[in-house]
């Protein structure tokens, strides 16, 4: 039980750069998502704005141990949320919202898949995921893959994700880093909006409504 | 009468025992610290991992601070916090949680925990568990820890708001 310290302060002005660089970036996605979810979609809204898209194509292994592709999900409306099987408050609290909000929505939460990629496929092998997210929802979908597969779609996404070796304990343990937001894609795989940490699944059930 | 007889004795050193492992056992201020609503979460088959949340109550005037907690339903007991930076969630170990004197500290999804690692079987909903508490100076204080829905953001009593897995 010596812990460790909680690490703030620990390695200086670079890290404080990398936190400012995730908060402008932070920034710029809500300014960008309330701007696009609050109106109805401007004609021709293209990708001309030379902004990096959030999303893009990947290639995953699903929870079945098939191989699917962005392509795959085409004509669905996507919730995509990036954590990890090892997750105990963060993941759990999403992955409840989520589910929750597809039961208030009812039969008309059928057009949305909710995605669950792992950004530790060391340890989440295709059944670990399986289990993991069928427990929150039997309509969840939970995608692994290789190091470099996964690290595709975290980078399409834009996800922040590390792993914390102080964390590493003697049972093998660790923790990793991750970006807490829960994207929007639309029926063409585009971003359309993002859900904060935190958000209650009636507020999630409500803008979906909107946009379903 | 033999049996009454018994019961004393029993009584007795039941009592005579407490005397002498009640120091040893609390702290200097026992009845300052309560611990309010302990709940965690059900865990999925094969996750290694859990939570438990509390409030942690210190009636007294000096400040106290929980700094170990033991179960035997996990190999790994840490006490945790989150930290959100630009909307990345940092989890750390941290040494203890404090509780300043006369009032309170919320052990809740996305703040402190009691992080359970290495779990020897999953937290099934409707269950319960014992977790034992260290405080600084109320000493050892054991609870009865009740497990909700998989995805719950408060404990199977706190109302029905807070119970989203359990909504129709």
């Amino acid at each position: 039980m010596t812990g460790t310290s909680p690490g703030a302060g620990r390695s200086g002005a670079q890290r404080w750069a990398a936190y400012a660089a995730i908060a402008v970036l932070a920034l710029v996605v809500a300014a960008a998502a309330t701007r696009w979810i609050g109106l109805p979609a401007p004609p021709g809204l293209g990708t001309g704005s030379g902004q990096a898209e959030i999303g893009g194509p990947f290639t995953l292994i699903d929870h079945n141990g098939e191989t699917v592709t962005d392509e795959t999900f085409r004509g669905r409306i996507l919730l995509v949320y990036f954590g990890y099987t090892y997750c105990p408050d963060i993941c759990p609290t999403s992955l409840g919202a989520v589910a929750d909000a597809l039961d208030i929505l009812g039969p008309a939460a059928d057009a949305i898949t909710p995605l669950f990629i792992t950004v530790d496929p060391e340890r989440d092998t295709p059944s670990r995921m399986k289990n993991y997210v069928t427990f929150f929802h039997p309509r969840l979908i939970g995608l692994t893959g290789t190091a470099p597969q996964t690290a595709a779609a975290i980078s399409a996404y834009q996800v922040y994700a590390e792993r914390v070796e102080e964390s590493e304990n003697e049972t093998g343990f660790y923790l990793v880093d991750h970006s807490a937001f829960i994207y929007i894609m639309d029926r063409d795989g585009r971003f359309l909006g993002l859900f904060s940490h935190g958000t209650g699944p009636e507020a999630i059930a409500k803008r979906l409504r909107k946009i379903l | 009468m033999r049996k009454e007889t018994r019961r004393f004795a029993l009584g007795l050193a039941a009592l005579a025992l407490s005397a002498i492992l009640a120091p040893e056992a609390m702290g200097d201020d026992p009845g300052a610290i309560s611990i309010d609503r302990p709940w965690a979460r059900a865990t999925a088959p094969g996750a290694p991992n859990g939570a438990v949340f509390m409030t942690i109550v210190n009636r007294g005037a000096e400040d106290d601070r929980l700094i170990a907690a033991d179960a035997d339903v996990a190999k790994v007991i840490e006490l945790h916090t989150h930290r959100m930076d630009g909307g990345v969630m940092r989890m750390r170990q941290v040494p203890e949680i404090p509780v300043a004197g006369g009032s309170s500290t919320n052990l809740a999804p996305g703040g402190y925990h009691v992080m359970l690692i290495g779990l020897n079987a999953p937290l099934t909903e409707g269950t319960s568990f014992s977790l034992a508490l260290t405080l600084e100076r109320a000493g050892a204080i054991r609870i009865e820890v009740p497990v909700a829905a998989p995805g719950a953001m408060a404990g199977p009593d706190a109302g029905a708001h807070s119970h989203p897995m359990g909504e129709q």
